[in-house]
């Protein structure tokens, strides 16, 4: 910075300082860096399996000429650097190859799973946020500074615990109890919308509860600061306090360190749709991996690959909404 | 290991500990004792319910659920102490790369975790196990490897914080290598926190394994851990739901374990045992025993705002604290009445209790607080807000911290107009832009739709001060309104307050340490120490005709023009009191020159003098035979003295 500009702050020149386009340039560059090493993984991937892998897909029994036509026909006796540039071309074009196994183009079988996956990802996470926000919030406002020492204790061990338990084990227990015992749910598919209770709770219980804790600890550091004294001396009502002033400041720290769980949910929806069958994307890579399917496994990586970047963007982008400054810290 | 010891004290440090040391010899003592019982097949048995022979009943094959699980123990210890191993050793070679490559390659490596940690673990996982294959070999590797970045990352933030210190520095500029500076001075002070993190990603590799098995990509048949029992079980889940609910709950209980034992150590080694918390005792009698004091002589139709004998009370460990003990003025309207004393005399506390805000863990009592005649004491009612949001208006200490960072100044201001006057958003933000403007804020409408962080911190002030005129406020309560401000601008907002005042006949009740702003400001000071009011006189009268020697003391350490700067600032000796430990008898008499055995054994009430000032003090207007501060002075002394 030159000496002028810091004693008297110039006036800034250009769209490129302003401050929302720098963040959104920086968080753009960052994104698709990611993207690349994504895409890149994905393409290593294949060929980073011990052996032939056409070989291990087709079986012992398949004849040698269709396995070498099946090699050339994905490209694979190509130099490695032409492979790569290929594999790029295809995929900005939307071409993610054919399945091994299926014969059928991997972009119909990812656009014919991925509703369901997408589905049960947003429910999952909406529930989450329903049950996290209102517990947190309520559990801070309970336990602030100087109250419910013992309200706290029950809260964190109940969450911590909760927290842990991983989401296929949660399926497995009320799999058991609504649908074996009580006969209340159906236990598999997506056909009805009570299908849908199970595993949307299997998936958003451990989040929530890990959701609630942290913003239980931001609510309670929030309700110590000088602006919430400050709001309540405008005498509005307690609501309004809790929810206007402290709950958005509690949710920027909430969300930064929730990104990262968030995408665990999706990552969740693996195991939760293995329990209940669900026709989406989890089951698919599953099976394909044990059917040894690498073109639907690699681009079903790349999918969820994606969705895990696309999260961390929104929240950041979240966080810059609700607190310009962290766009400043952190863009 | 006291430290250790203190993971046990805690219920939850214990059981985790216990349950912890019960998998670990399970997976020793299992396979040992039941590997037969676990592997006999029954055929005339399959899928039987618990029985009194099967406790958890029997799989496809007639074998014993439960004792499948209790031997499958050690397969899945195992398993995921491998991958464990994998993850913290792959996560430290990438963790000290920075360290040992220097600044370009390492940054390289730091932005590959980085990229790494934002995929969640289970989707590494499953791509490495495409790589290594199914089974319990690829398994390993593969939720080794996916758990590898955020060891990486941990053990990056370690590394970072270790290698700034001095020492480590030295020894590089000693010319010692990197390596080998990282072994002998590095990785032995960064152990600690990566043995515990170790301990929780155990539990974490045991679930994850548990999750790879139950996918049927990790461990496969004849072996069996408990993620395979439950693949096998969860296809019989209604003939017998057993066999997939025992390796779920031993899952369960083994993957808490670990990890809880891991967090428990984690606090008691970062934060020290959070114990068993005592009990609050209830107020004890002994803090009633401040006699209530007469505040005589105001004519009740002018009286803002009311005061007599005001406590407040909190919860402290060892019995209540009362930092406010028994507080009575009144402020009548137009008037600047300031309250001085050291940090710990109750008087930021008053302003609070007098304003309803302080936090309800502590106690406000008063014989009367009324504000406009209305008794603030009763039930927060509507009404009661509504006087309290649009009479009184406040300004607190440290303009910085006192507004919402996440919303615009404009919609902060007009939020109580909204509340309490009823006006639209667009009429109150309209009138928070006149209000900005009261207060010489320049373009107020552009400033009105900036965030607090835009402003400096006097127009931020200036701001708060704007903020309590968006009603028609008859007292203005200013805690410490200028302390946190650049001196040049700290006249700035004092003008402003006795400007609104002047204009408007608002009544100030102003908080202060500083008794030269105090004597600036105000009509009247009211002195405190130890949460009473010592003094009650004129500001006119601070400097000639203060009579309480605290008062005294304070004046007396104000430097001003004639201050010999080559002199210490003068100081009043000794410290302020601790509410948690009054002394009987004057508060003040351990600091004071004039304390005799009186003052030791009685306090003195504030009494109230014929011109209307009021003090405390046995010996007040005694004349203090201390050493005279101004050298000059001292030296004519000498002087006449010496001829």
């Amino acid at each position: 910075m030159s000496l002028a500009s810091s004693v008297a702050p110039a006036p800034r020149v250009g769209v490129l300082s302003h401050p929302w386009v720098r963040f959104g340039v920086r968080r753009l560059g960052r994104l698709l860096v990611s993207l690349w090493v994504l895409v890149t993984a994905s393409f290593l991937m294949i060929h980073l399996i011990p052996g032939d892998a056409v070989r291990a897909a087709l079986g012992p029994t398949a004849p040698p000429e269709l396995v070498a036509s099946t090699r050339a026909d994905m490209g694979l006796d190509d130099p490695l650097l032409v492979q790569y540039l290929h594999y790029l071309q295809n995929l900005l074009h939307g071409d993610l190859g054919t399945s091994l196994i299926s014969r059928l183009p991997v972009s119909d079988i990812i656009a014919q799973r991925l509703p369901a996956t997408l589905e049960l990802a947003v429910l999952g996470f909406l529930l989450a946020v329903a049950i996290a926000v209102p517990v947190g919030v309520t559990m801070g406002v309970l336990t602030r500074r100087g109250h419910g020492r013992r309200t706290e204790l029950a809260f964190t061990t109940t969450s911590v615990v909760v927290g842990i338990i991983p989401d296929f084990l949660v399926a497995v227990g009320l799999v058991y109890v609504f649908g074996v015992s009580l006969g209340w749910l159906p236990v598999a598919g997506n056909d009805t919308a009570s299908a849908y209770v199970m595993p949307v709770v299997a998936l958003a219980i451990g989040p929530a509860a890990i959701l609630a804790r942290i913003l239980r600890v931001e609510m309670v550091a929030v309700l110590g600061a000088d602006f919430v004294r400050t709001a309540r001396a405008k005498r509005i009502p307690n609501r309004s306090v809790y929810l206007r002033h402290a709950l958005p400041n509690a949710l920027t720290a909430t969300l930064t360190l929730g990104g990262l769980i968030l995408s665990a949910l999706v990552a969740g929806t693996v195991l939760v749709e293995n329990v209940f069958a669900w026709p989406g994307l989890g089951s698919t890579i599953v099976s394909s991996i044990l059917n040894k399917d690498y073109q639907v496994v690699q681009a079903i990586v790349i999918v969820y690959g994606v969705g895990v970047l696309v999260i961390n963007t929104l929240v950041d982008v979240a966080l810059a909404l609700l607190d310009p400054r962290s766009m400043i810290k952190e863009g | 290991m006291r430290r250790l010891m203190g993971v046990l004290r805690t219920p939850l440090g214990l059981t985790a500990t216990v349950l912890s040391l019960g998998v670990l010899v399970l997976a020793v003592v299992a396979p040992i004792l039941w590997t037969d019982d676990a592997e006999a097949v029954d055929t005339s048995n399959i899928l039987a319910p618990p029985s009194s022979e099967h406790w958890a009943g029997t799989d496809n094959l007639g074998r014993d659920i439960l004792y499948r699980t209790l031997v499958a123990t050690r397969l899945s210890v195992e398993l995921a102490l491998a991958a464990t191993l994998i993850a913290v050793t792959v996560g430290l070679l990438l963790g000290t790369a920075a360290f040992v490559l220097g600044r370009r390659p390492g940054r390289l490596v730091g932005a590959g975790i980085n990229i790494a940690v934002a995929f969640p673990g289970i989707l590494l996982a499953l791509f490495f196990a495409v790589i290594f294959g199914v089974g319990a070999t690829g398994a390993v590797l593969a939720i080794g490897l996916a758990g590898a970045p955020a060891f990486g990352r941990l053990t990056q933030t370690l590394v970072a914080s270790v290698a700034a210190r001095d020492y480590v520095a030295a020894a590089s500029v000693a010319g010692v290598g990197r390596l080998r500076s990282l072994f002998r001075h590095v990785l032995p002070n960064i152990s600690e926190p990566l043995v515990v993190n170790a301990t929780i990603s155990a539990g974490g590799a045991l679930l994850a394994f548990a999750g790879l098995s139950f996918l049927g990509l990790g461990v496969q048949q004849p072996q069996y851990d408990w993620g395979r029992l439950l693949f096998d079980g969860i296809s019989s889940l209604y003939v017998n739901p057993w066999a997939a609910l025992a390796p779920g709950i031993a899952v369960i209980i083994a993957g808490l374990a670990f990890n809880l034992f891991g967090e428990s150590v984690a606090k008691a080694f970062g934060v020290g045992v959070v114990g068993g918390i005592p009990e609050l005792p209830s107020v004890a009698a002994h803090l009633d025993d401040v006699a209530p004091v007469e505040d005589a002589g105001h004519a009740p139709e002018d009286v803002v705002l009311d005061v007599r004998d005001l406590r407040v009370t909190f919860p402290g460990p060892n019995g209540p604290i009362r930092p406010v003990r028994g507080v009575s003025f009144a402020v009548r309207r137009g008037e600047a009445i300031g309250v001085v004393g050291e940090s710990g005399s109750g008087k930021s506390l008053t302003a609070l209790a007098i304003s309803r805000l302080v936090d309800d863990s502590g106690r406000v009592e008063a014989d009367r607080l009324e504000l406009l005649g209305s008794d603030l004491r009763a039930a927060d009612t509507k009404a009661q807000r509504q006087l309290l949001g649009t009479s009184l208006a406040m300004v607190f200490q440290d303009p910085m911290t006192s507004f919402n960072p996440t919303q615009r100044m404009g919609g902060q201001l007009a939020e109580s107009a909204r509340h309490h006057q009823g006006l639209s958003r667009k009429d109150a933000l309209a009138r928070a832009v006149d209000r900005l403007r009261a207060v010489r804020i320049s373009d107020p409408e552009t400033r009105a739709h900036q965030y607090p962080h835009e402003f400096s911190g006097g127009m931020r002030q200036r701001a708060m001060i704007g903020m309590g005129l968006m009603g028609s406020p008859a007292l203005i309560v200013a805690d410490e309104p200028t302390t946190a401000l650049d001196v040049t601008v700290q006249q700035q907002v004092l003008d402003l307050l006795a400007d609104i005042r002047a204009a408007d006949d608002v009544a100030l009740l102003l908080i202060s340490h500083d008794v030269s702003v105090v004597g600036e400001v105000c009509d009247r000071v009211l002195v405190m120490y130890a949460g009473r009011i010592v003094e009650d006189l004129p500001a006119a009268g601070l400097e000639s005709a203060a009579r309480h020697p605290y008062t005294r003391a304070l004046v007396a350490a104000v430097p001003d023009m004639a201050t010999d700067i080559d002199q210490p600032l003068a100081v009043i000796p000794g410290r302020p009191v601790d509410p948690s430990d009054v002394p009987a008898g004057c508060a003040y008499a351990a600091r004071c020159p004039l304390a005799s055995a009186r003052c030791r054994a009685e306090d003195p009430p504030l009494v109230t003098e014929p011109d209307g000032s009021r003090v405390a003090c046995w010996h007040a207007g005694e004349p203090i035979a201390i050493e005279i501060r101004d050298r000059e002075l001292d030296h004519e002394l000498e002087e006449v003295e010496a001829s």
